[in-house]
């Protein structure tokens, strides 16, 4: 029992995201065991949340350096119209070659790198705060976005790019006509890869200590001899490639592309990363909160799911309700009843 | 040395700027297009503004307090959505009072609900916004299952399409209707202003965004202060709402969310300092005037609707770009100031 | 009528565990400038914050004016007459003079709407308290620390105010204001109002005070007149440890000198410094808060950019644009303000340590070198004796000694050549200081050069084998710290 207190008791936020997490699975257990625990369900979930994911990561870093990141969905879009309108021009027969796809994916990840380093580039040099430079880049690449397609949406895309990303690996589960499925989805070796990446990033390398620092205290950091500028531009640079990856994804889940896809996303990524433990103030947070919020929610939502009597719309009412409830509890442990009647 | 000093005084505001970014785009769309400053045009901009105004009205508040709100969107939606349902069940025939008061009512339990969070748990505004926004928007659409309604009740009908007065360009004959809407926002911006500047609740707002800590060891009620100023935007963003229901002749639910990052971008360009404390509200309606006028003007100067919003984060970033540059520049120059006259 | 104005008798107070208070006993008279001495985390604030109502005792009781109370509110604290000025002075840097001095006198009259014009007036009656003259229009961000603390007290000052307490007054102030701020206090005192004064400098504690009260560990050591005080007493009674002080003598011997300064210049701030230094040197650096020694101090490590001059590292020229290049260089440096220059109070001590050489404890493409960081933290936790159970611990656990030795170890850890400190010891206790000052003279014996620029001048006159004064920018007087005194190096600096 001790043991279990002080495993509770080294983060406990992180320890209530899975108490919430295992909450649910039992809740979901007892009633809708067959509809939820299905190899299908939990292979579908795999491959519904790594395009948001990976941009609430990039996001992620950005808050741990005290800033923010909202230009990601503008990204997203801009980076998937692009790499639809290049494809397309290489397309044969309605489809493209190897070289071709990974040329777009350089392409992609170029997007990323420069805007996210324009991003940088106001936030530490011009001292632009981070909040507008992200919401005003937002609303610049999709402008951009909105003038090369005129508000359209990019489709007809070269099928073996979707059938790429979409597709299933290890075919195991007998599906109709004898035809096996996959369970794991190229979305989310994406996903992990980039996650792993991240918290390599932050748990082994300098450039993770520095931001860490850069978000406790800005100043100290400059006189410890930190390259603040160099460093917040590697970040945003980061979070825009993480964007751009977000971006393919959704290219290939819709199979088209337009300026406006994935507007929701912008709120529920920061919603995702707040409620991961990361400090909006900067200088605190751990990915593996993150990661268990991503998955929470996406249990939560599918989960609902499975009650045909319930409107999906309440996913909404649930993803605030528990970012309201986990900062609440924080606040009750922060400030024990009898400490807030001393102060 | 007096006019000086008032003039240094003048240029180192950023409305001043702000002002001069304004009169610059007037002139320019108008030698562009000689339609700016015409009758119908002006009208149509203020017409254009009700809404978007009364909004930056309630976000100028809270990030004078030092914080961020981004449900208030959600909040207009469901207010919106909430009283228009409930009038079109009841067959309400009579006038527009009952839908005001009933959005009043509304719109204050919900900003209760953004204040009891942020003003008696002290949680950081932005966050909870962020979780409240969600939570109004699974009410609308999830609880009150919420449907595009086509038909609103007859006193919101009336009050969305009367008109002040009609304005007619004389030359191209076109004309323009004056809401009675925008007697709304000015109504809210006079009734602010007066809370901002003549009563020590409006002050303790600014205290507060200057300094929590020493607002409450000063005497003012922080917690209730920010609650009741929660209720306040609360009220007026559902009356924003209800003004944008009533113009547009049809309840949309999801029309108006996503306009949270563009109310905050005018209120800021205005001159409102992010990090709480400072701004006027003269400056929050320029920059909120500023970013409608690139909205609907482009057309004017030729510039197609597609460009709308490349321009419009142009502005945000090269306005907050150079009031950014000069807050460095004078406090740099404020430094050399200060060690002159220590040298002396 | 009772011989003291306030009593708090006997008053006890914990948070949880931790005894902050036991059976202390405070005594002031009325009219009298009473000094509350002693190191961080004493338990001074504490009894502050228990005199003004902020905190309930758990035991023993005030007296004020005669009459007993068992615990009083934040309220009846005021209207008994107790004022508290804060170290920040809880003003509103956004708002204007009048407001400012308006507010507290408006909210506890219980007005809900602004009258401008009685604001004013009150504005004008709190300045008019002691003959002070300012524009009630200013804001107040705009005005200096020592004007912004002419508001706290005018503002105090305007709920007749029997006794005002003053947190560690003189600390952002230059010697000319504290010299403005003592004479305030003397009006104040004339005006029959009591002070009490918050400091751990001892010099100011005889200047200004008639009686003291010394803390230490939660407990009241010592209470008298400041007459029957002096120096050694007091770090007794502050510490608990008597200190043996000798003069530095170098031991290390050089012949080549390791920093050269020519005619360095920086526009506005220093003209034309020039000096050299040797290994196993210390030079100490002193000048009012204005001489433009702290500008110089960040200019030979790249953080402000000199306009003019050169600095020569071992016989080479050196650029230095940035904390990077100075370090490349082998020059560390220890800033001034711990708190937003020197610490990342909320990140651990084993980060804080390595955070600047953090590049060479990582391999070619970034990646920590985890057991090299470990060894890096252990051997300076160990060397600098930093008390900790635990370095992966925040510095927030630790006290103001401790965390300047963590500050320390951060630029012991990069291998300077040449360590520059400004100010070592602000804001650390007297027991941490000696320790410091001993480590410092025991680097420049292992051959360290190390540059102390301080306003602390027996600091600097006991650890220095040689010594700059500064004047508006310039050096005015080099000296040999034995063969001079205080009286002497202070007629260079005014």
């Amino acid at each position: 029992m001790n043991k279990l207190q002080a495993i509770y008791r080294k983060d406990r936020h992180i320890s209530r995201l899975v108490i919430m997490i295992v909450a649910w699975m039992i809740f979901m257990a007892i009633t809708r065991f067959s509809k939820f625990y299905t190899v299908i369900n939990f292979t579908t979930m795999a491959s519904q949340f790594p395009e948001f994911g990976i941009m609430a990561l990039g996001g992620m870093l950005c808050m741990i350096t005290g800033g923010i990141d909202l230009s990601s969905v503008g990204v997203a879009n801009v980076t998937s119209i692009t790499m639809g309108m290049f494809m397309k021009t290489q397309m044969v027969e309605g489809s493209i070659s190897a070289f071709t796809m990974i040329a777009a994916f350089a392409m992609a990840i170029c997007i990323g790198l420069v805007v996210g380093a324009i991003n940088g580039v106001l936030i530490s040099m011009i001292k632009i705060p981070p909040i507008l430079t992200t919401l005003g880049m937002n609303q610049l690449v999709t402008g951009i976005s909105m003038v090369i397609t005129g508000g359209n949406a990019v489709s007809d895309l070269p099928m073996n790019y979707a059938e790429t990303i979409n597709q299933k690996l290890i075919k195991v589960i007998p599906g109709k006509r004898g035809v096996m499925q996959g369970v794991l989805p190229v979305q989310l070796i994406f996903f992990v890869v980039i996650a792993l990446i991240i918290w390599f990033l932050l748990a082994r390398t300098s450039f993770g200590k520095k931001i860490y620092m850069i978000g406790t205290n800005e100043n100290v950091a400059r006189f410890s001899g930190v390259k603040v500028d160099r460093m917040l531009i590697k970040t945003y640079a980061i979070s825009g490639i993480c964007a751009a990856i977000g971006g393919m994804i959704m290219l290939a889940n819709y199979n088209s592309a337009r300026s406006d896809y994935g507007s929701v996303y912008t709120l529920q990524c920061i919603l995702i990363v707040v409620l991961g433990g990361v400090d909006p103030k900067g200088g605190r947070g751990k990915i593996s909160g993150v990661l268990l919020a991503i998955i929470l929610l996406r249990l939560l939502e599918t989960g609902l799911n499975r009650f045909p009597q319930i409107s999906s719309y309440y996913i909404n009412l649930i993803y605030g309700a528990v970012l309201l409830l986990v900062m609440v509890l924080n606040y009750f442990v922060e400030h024990p009843i009898t400490k807030r009647k001393a102060a | 040395m007096n006019l000086k000093k008032s003039l240094r005084k003048l240029t180192g505001r950023s409305e001043f700027y702000i002002t001069l970014v304004f009169l610059a785009l007037c002139l320019l769309i108008e030698v562009r297009s000689h339609q700016f400053f015409t009758p119908n045009n002006i009208v149509d901009i203020l017409s254009a503004l009700v809404v978007p105004g009364i909004f930056a009205i309630g976000e100028f508040m809270v990030i004078v307090s030092g914080g961020f709100d981004v449900s208030f969107p959600a909040l207009a939606s469901l207010t919106g959505y909430a009283t228009t349902k409930m009038l079109l069940d009841m067959g309400w025939e009579g006038g527009v009072w009952l839908p005001i008061l009933i959005t009043i009512v509304i719109g204050g339990i919900l900003g209760a609900f953004n204040g009891l969070f942020i003003g008696y748990f002290e949680l950081p505004a932005m966050i909870v916004t962020l979780g409240s926004s969600s939570v109004f928007k699974g009410l609308m659409q999830g609880a009150l299952n919420s449907k595009q309604l086509a038909v609103i009740p007859q006193g919101m009908r009336s009050f969305g399409t009367s008109a002040l007065f009609i304005a007619e360009n004389k030359t191209s004959g076109l004309t323009s209707r004056m809401p009675t809407t925008f007697l709304m926002l000015v109504a809210v911006l006079i009734v602010t202003y007066f809370l901002l500047n003549k009563t020590m609740f409006g002050r303790g707002i600014y205290a507060i965004g200057g300094n929590a800590t020493s607002a409450h060891r000063a005497g003012f009620n922080v917690k209730r202060t920010r609650f009741l100023m929660l209720v306040y935007v609360g009220v007026i963003s559902a009356l924003a709402g209800l003004c944008r229901v009533s113009m547009m002749q049809q309840m949309h639910p999801t029309n108006m969310l996503g306009m949270e990052m563009n109310i905050i971008a005018g209120v800021v360009l205005g001159g409102t300092a992010i990090v709480g404390g400072s701004g006027t509200l003269y400056g929050c309606m320029l920059g909120t005037a500023l970013i409608v006028m690139v909205e609907n003007s482009m057309i004017l100067i030729g510039i197609p609707t597609v460009w709308k919003d490349f321009f419009v984060g142009a502005l945000i970033v090269v306005g907050t770009g150079i009031s950014a540059m000069q807050v460095t520049r004078a406090n740099k120059a404020g430094l050399r100031n200060l060690k002159k006259e220590a040298v002396k | 009528m009772s011989e003291y104005l306030l009593r708090a008798v006997d008053i006890s107070k914990s948070f949880g565990a931790v005894k902050a208070l036991q059976n202390v006993t405070l005594e002031i008279k009325p009219g009298e400038v009473h000094c509350l001495a002693g190191e961080n985390g004493c338990g001074k604030s504490t009894i502050i914050k228990v005199i003004c109502g902020v905190h309930k005792p758990d035991g023993g009781h005030i007296e004020f004016d005669g009459k007993s109370y068992s615990e009083i509110t934040p309220l009846e604290a005021i209207n008994m007459g107790v004022q508290v000025i804060y170290q920040d002075f809880s003003i509103f840097p956004n708002l204007t003079v009048m407001e400012n001095l308006a507010f507290n006198t408006e909210l506890a009259a219980g007005h809900k709407l602004v009258n401008k014009r009685r604001m004013r007036q009150i504005a004008k009656e709190a300045l008019s308290k002691i003959n002070f003259d300012m524009e009630l229009d200013r804001l107040v961000g705009s005005l200096t620390v020592a004007e912004k603390q002419m508001v706290a007290i005018c503002r105090a000052l305007m709920f007749n105010a029997k006794l005002i307490i003053m947190d560690e007054p003189t600390t952002a102030l230059t010697k000319k204001e504290v010299k403005a701020l003592f004479e305030i206090i003397l009006k104040l005192k004339a005006q029959g109002i009591a002070i009490l004064f918050v400091s751990h400098k001892l010099d100011e504690v005889f200047e200004i005070s008639e009686r003291f009260s010394i803390m230490r560990s939660g407990q009241m050591v010592a209470t008298g007149n400041t007459a029957d005080l002096d120096d050694k007493k007091f770090s007794y009674y502050m510490t608990g440890r008597e200190f043996e002080s000798e003069p530095f003598k170098p031991s290390f011997e050089s012949k080549e000198n390791v920093l050269e300064v020519k005619n360095l210049t920086l526009d506005g701030s220093f003209e034309d410094i020039s000096f050299s230094l040797r290994r196993g040197e210390i030079l100490g650096i002193t000048g009012l808060l204005d001489s433009g020694r702290t500008e110089l101090a960040l200019s030979m490590f790249g953080l402000r950019k000199a306009t003019g001059g050169e600095i020569v590292k071992d016989g080479k020229p050196v650029k230095i644009a940035s904390p990077r290049d100075a370090i490349a260089a082998g020059i560390g440096f220890v800033p001034e303000d711990r708190l937003s220059e020197g610490l990342f109070l909320t990140q651990s001590i084993a980060d804080n340590i390595i955070i600047s050489e953090i590049d060479h404890l990582s391999n070619g493409v970034g990646v920590l070198k985890r057991k090299e960081c470990k060894d890096e933290v252990d051997k300076w936790v160990k060397e600098l004796a930093i008390k900790t159970p635990d370095p992966q611990n925040a510095c927030t656990t630790l006290s103001g000694g401790n965390q300047q030795r963590i500050v320390l170890a951060k630029w012991l850890a990069c291998k300077p050549d040449v360590l520059i400190l400004n100010g070592p010891t602000v804001g650390v206790d007297i027991g941490s200081k000696h320790d410091i000052h001993a480590i410092l003279q025991r680097l420049a014996d292992q051959g360290m050069a190390v540059i102390i620029i301080s306003d602390d001048l027996p600091e600097v006159l006991e650890n220095c084998s040689k010594m700059l004064v500064m004047k508006k920018g310039r050096i005015v007087a080099q000296l040999e710290p034995a063969a001079t005194d205080e009286t002497t190096v202070l007629s260079h600096m005014m």
